[in-house]
């Protein structure tokens, strides 16, 4: 059997597809493909003004407003508060005894790029190829928002996820996703997300090493990134010294340098966290942890430098050599040392499960609020979304769920799901099978 | 305290192995009272399980009696108790009210008032100790993957005690486990039924009484295994059922040389004993001819008879035994597949796949226990309870792999419906650790869509369900009087996502508390930072 879990902290899918990369940001660009729109997309003309009315409200600051209107036009929620007049004309949801939370964020997963995860054929989240260096690789050109798990997911309450590529010591570059939209244009948020740099052992595929390898790889393109970005008049010349990734590479690995994107790390034993940390530290990084079972070990440590660390609440145990001190209180030992706390359930069909992962976490002493932080505000702070995701404030994308009962309980149920100001079908690929063979024989 | 236990267990182990043995072994061919030799129903001295033999000593031995007051019981029967007691004794359970129950003396009460009470949860589906933590090359022992058709191997042989995930599947509430061999091979062996308690040995841990199982696998994973790996047979669909219709008919073939060897062996013994009696009967004659002429010499026969006294008069000589055919561990296996002996597992997901092996089953004579994974089960539930078979599987899994694309989450509730046997298992040393959550988004599912189903339901996909697939379902699975005393408390109804197991026995013994502080089972973790749980933080359940 496959184990979904670990997609994206250990094990490495290798893909023989090599796909057309392009890079980002840098100037000048002559190969590259614009990125998805972000800011106009988020604000789709088409979303007529909402009012969700009377619910219990968590709007993911840790703040709950009783009996509260949230007014949405334009995709984006403009007013929230008790009493708000509804003009007239304005479809309305009813949220009476209801609760309201920010749609759920899962930031670790490849839903969109996978359709079967044993199917090669059905795979857009690796660049392939024997090269570990593949920054440039973008997961917003492979995302495909008529995949089966978009609906799916989204029934379950997650409106947005973070779209990861895999494969290589530097796998790409990630991207937002929120669960609606015919189009990649109209379902992504923005290019590029995140740097993603795998540093657990395997990101090397057939090569021997472990972290340490990895570690020599990523330190020698931050810095040729860091030269070639310096000195880039002179590279253009053929002037310059050899470096160890292609243009491209070294373009996308400039925009974390400039901080205009974090770099999550995949790492997970406390050494190699730290590793990482004074990785980021040494070149001005933005570093987030992703995987980090150990990571409670230093959670102190962590929180001194606000790394915000993804994680998975379902720990099993020692899995693996790396992963010696998983242990299932992770995310509430770090939440207690004032680390900022990202759930995950690093999985992709099952990205739906979010909601039972962070209601676990709450099992193992993580506070209940703070649980839902961390699939709601901490996962668009932690990817640099947090202006507009997130959180239930005017401004912000309206995405947002009403819920029949505690969102983290099991017999809780979506009674609606709105998207970017749209309330969004529920069914899906698997309601559609389930309805064809309520009453058997099937008739088709 | 364990350890100490473990080390007693072993002695009478290593002197049981020798005397099952002998049962069958022993008997010299040429003498004639025992020239019938060992047919292929006497076990093999490998299939004991020394757990069955008498003298083995029992965790429950120790234990002093345990009431547990004004819980809610889920019984398993269907029926819940909502404020009541049950008493624990000697492994047992001894009693089981509505109300209150008198401690006996030296009892341990735990007052339960909020808490809920529920037999031990049983995984069918199980690679623990096979597959154990942590995941490294030298620890891989679940599939032997050297051939496709491995009916003689068994995970009794391969299971790792020292697995850390055995003692984190007990903390939630797992009392028992079918470890399966993997399913790379379309026969994989057989599968051995534990109980969770530490020790030396998965021959400590075997469930008293309990039948194999047989591991088959249909579908993707022998094809890819074999086929796309090798070049090898298995390659495809029809590759499979070829190959696995061939075993069941070489050990039909394996089973009827054994039936005419039986027979010809029958008929010879029986010639045999015919010359014999009529030799003895001979003897006899004489005797009483010798003594009545002896009486009366002038007894008119006496000339007559004398005649037939000088005849030489041999005893016969016993004829030489037929060669027997021989032995054949994988075989035979079958052979108890066959019988019932062995419960036929069946890893499977697609609708069509599962009819494949309903037909096989139906053409060489065997009877589907359990289907497991059998995400299309859904489509087939009809035929699957005329069949009588039960369906092991996931809440929610599915995408994994093609055969896996068509799992909803509504399947475990569609089966319960139609009156089939759904089980809830886990394949997966995570899922193990939340069964009853696996349990409780399966009820949720088939809730949201409109059926009418109860908890009483639901806790017996955990525990009634699974014991029947396993054999044991007499011994364990449900709350009454007379059942081993394998039950679990729960801190808060169990299919709540922030329920967890407060305590758990085995037997009538503890095997977990929640947040006591004790050594690990397994010597893996000794001396390691694994972070074990010490103590958990205050909750933050709303």
């Amino acid at each position: 059997m496959t184990n979904p879990r670990n997609t994206f902290v250990s094990s490495l899918f290798v893909l023989t597809t090599v796909l057309a990369t392009t890079g980002a940001f840098a100037q000048p660009r002559p190969a590259q493909a614009p990125a998805p729109a972000a800011a106009k997309s988020a604000e789709p003309a088409a979303a007529a003004p909402m009012a969700i009315v009377g619910g219990r409200v968590h709007t993911g600051t840790g703040e709950i407003l009783e009996d509260a209107t949230i007014l949405v036009e334009k995709g984006l929620v403009q007013k929230i508060g008790k009493g708000l007049a509804v003009p007239p004309g304005v479809t309305t949801i009813d949220a009476k005894g209801a609760i309201v939370t920010p749609g759920f964020v899962d930031a670790l997963t490849s839903i969109g790029l996978v359709e079967i995860s044993l199917e090669d054929s059905t795979h857009d989240d690796d660049r392939g190829g024997k090269d570990p260096i593949r920054a440039a690789f973008r997961a917003a050109d492979g995302y495909n928002p008529a995949s089966t798990v978009v609906g799916i997911t989204r029934a379950e309450g997650v409106t947005s996820a973070a779209v990861v590529p895999l494969g290589g010591v530097f796998s790409g570059q990630s991207a937002w996703a929120d669960l609606d939209g015919d189009t990649r244009e109209s379902a992504l948020a923005q290019g590029p997300l995140a740097l993603h740099v795998h540093l657990d052992g395997s990101s090397l595929g057939g090569d021997r090493g472990g972290p340490a390898a990895a570690l020599l790889r990523a330190r020698e393109v931050f810095d040729d990134a860091r030269t070639f970005q310096k000195n880039r008049a002179a590279w253009e010349r053929n002037q310059s010294r050899p470096f160890a990734a292609s243009r491209l590479d070294l373009e996308a690995v400039g925009d974390a340098l400039a901080g205009r994107v974090p770099v999550v790390f995949h790492v997970e034993r406390a050494s190699d966290i730290l590793a990482a940390v004074a990785l980021a530290k040494e070149f001005g990084l933005r570093p987030v942890i992703a995987g980090g079972a150990e990571a409670w070990k230093i959670a102190p440590r962590l929180a001194e430098s606000k790394t915000p660390v993804i994680v998975n609440p379902l720990e099993p145990g020692p899995t693996s050599f790396h992963t010696l001190g998983m242990r299932d209180d992770n995310a509430a030992l770090l939440y207690a040392a004032g680390v900022p706390v990202v759930i995950t359930t690093a999985d992709t069909h099952n990205a739906r499960k979010l909601r039972q992962v962070a209601g676990n976490a709450v099992r193992a002493g993580l506070p209940h609020a703070a649980a839902i932080a961390a699939i709601t505000r901490a996962p668009a702070e932690a990817l640099g979304l947090g202006a507009k995701y997130g959180t239930l404030a005017p401004g912000k994308v309206a995405n947002l769920v009403v819920w029949s009962g505690d969102p983290l309980e099991i017999a809780s149920r979506p009674l609606a799901v709105v998207i970017r100001g749209k309330k969004v079908d529920l069914a899906n690929r698997q309601s559609a099978l389930f309805t064809r063979y309520r009453k058997l024989p099937i008739a088709r | 305290m364990f350890s100490r236990r473990a080390f007693r267990l072993l002695s009478p182990l290593l002197l049981a192995l020798p005397a099952c043995a002998s049962s069958s072994t022993s008997a010299p061919p040429s003498s004639p009272a025992q020239a019938e030799a060992p047919p292929p129903d006497v076990p093999f001295p490998w299939e004991a399980r020394p757990s069955t033999a008498a003298g083995i000593e029992t965790p429950a031995a120790a234990s002093p009696p345990v009431l547990i007051r004004n819980a809610t019981l889920w019984l398993a029967t269907g029926k819940t108790i909502p404020r009541g007691s049950i008493l624990l004794r000697d492994g047992k359970i001894a009693q089981v009210a509505e109300g209150d129950i008198t401690p006996p003396e030296g009892a341990r009460v735990i007052d339960a008032a909020g808490k809920f009470v529920t037999p031990g949860i049983i995984d069918t589906h199980s690679h623990l100790g096979v597959y154990p933590m942590p995941d490294t090359v030298a620890h891989s022992d679940g599939n032997e993957a050297s051939s496709p058709v491995t009916p003689d191997v068994q995970t009794v042989d391969g299971f790792w005690p020292q697995d850390p995930a055995i003692e984190r599947a007990v903390a939630g509430g797992v009392t028992t486990l079918q470890i399966l061999p993997g399913s790379a091979n379309l026969i994989g062996g057989r599968a051995v039924t534990l109980k969770l308690r530490p020790a030396l040995s998965p021959r400590q841990m075997h469930f008293p009484g309990a039948p194999d199982g047989l591991k088959m696998a249909c579908g993707e994973n022998p094809k890819r295994t074999y086929g796309n790996g090798r070049h090898a047979a298995p390659g495809t669909r029809m590759g499979n059922l070829a190959m696995q219709r061939k075993a069941f008919l070489d050990a039909k073939k394996h089973e009827d040389d054994w039936q005419r060897h039986r027979i010809t062996e029958a008929n010879r013994i029986r010639e045999d004993q015919k010359k014999r009696a009529a030799y003895e009967a001979e003897v006899e004659t004489r005797k009483k001819q010798q003594a009545q002429c002896q009486d009366d010499p002038y007894f008119p026969s006496c000339a007559e008879w004398q005649k037939d006294w000088d005849k030489p008069l041999d005893p016969p000589k016993p004829s030489d035994p037929g060669a027997a055919p021989p032995r054949d561990p994988a075989k035979e296996t079958l052979i108890g597949a066959m019988r019932g002996s062995v419960l036929v597992h069946i890893h499977c997901y697609r609708a069509d796949d599962m009819l494949a092996m309903l037909s096989l089953a139906d053409e060489v004579g065997f009877q589907v226990r359990s289907f497991h994974h059998a995400l299309e089960a859904y489509k087939i539930r009809d035929i699957l309870v005329k069949k009588n078979v039960s369906i092991s599987t996931w809440a929610d899994w599915w995408g994994f792999k093609m055969e896996a694309y068509d799992g909803i989450p509504e399947n475990i509730a569609l089966l319960q419906e139609s009156g089939a046997l759904p089980i809830v298992h886990t394949d997966s040393p995570e899922g193990i650790q939340r069964m009853n959550q696996e349990a409780s988004k399966a009820l949720a599912s088939g809730r949201r869509a409109g059926m009418t189903l109860t908890d009483e339901d639901a806790i017996r996909w955990l525990t009634y369900n699974p014991a029947w697939a396993l054999g044991i379902e007499k011994r364990v699975g449900t709350l009454e009087v007379g059942k081993d005393a394998d039950v679990v408390l729960w801190d808060r109804h169990p299919f709540s996502v922030y329920a967890s197991a407060e305590e758990v026995w085995i037997d009538g013994a503890t095997v977990h508390q929640k947040g006591k502080k004790r050594p690990p089972w397994s010597d893996f973790e000794l001396g390691q930072d694994t972070g074990r749980p010490t103590t958990l933080l205050p909750g933050g359940a709303p």
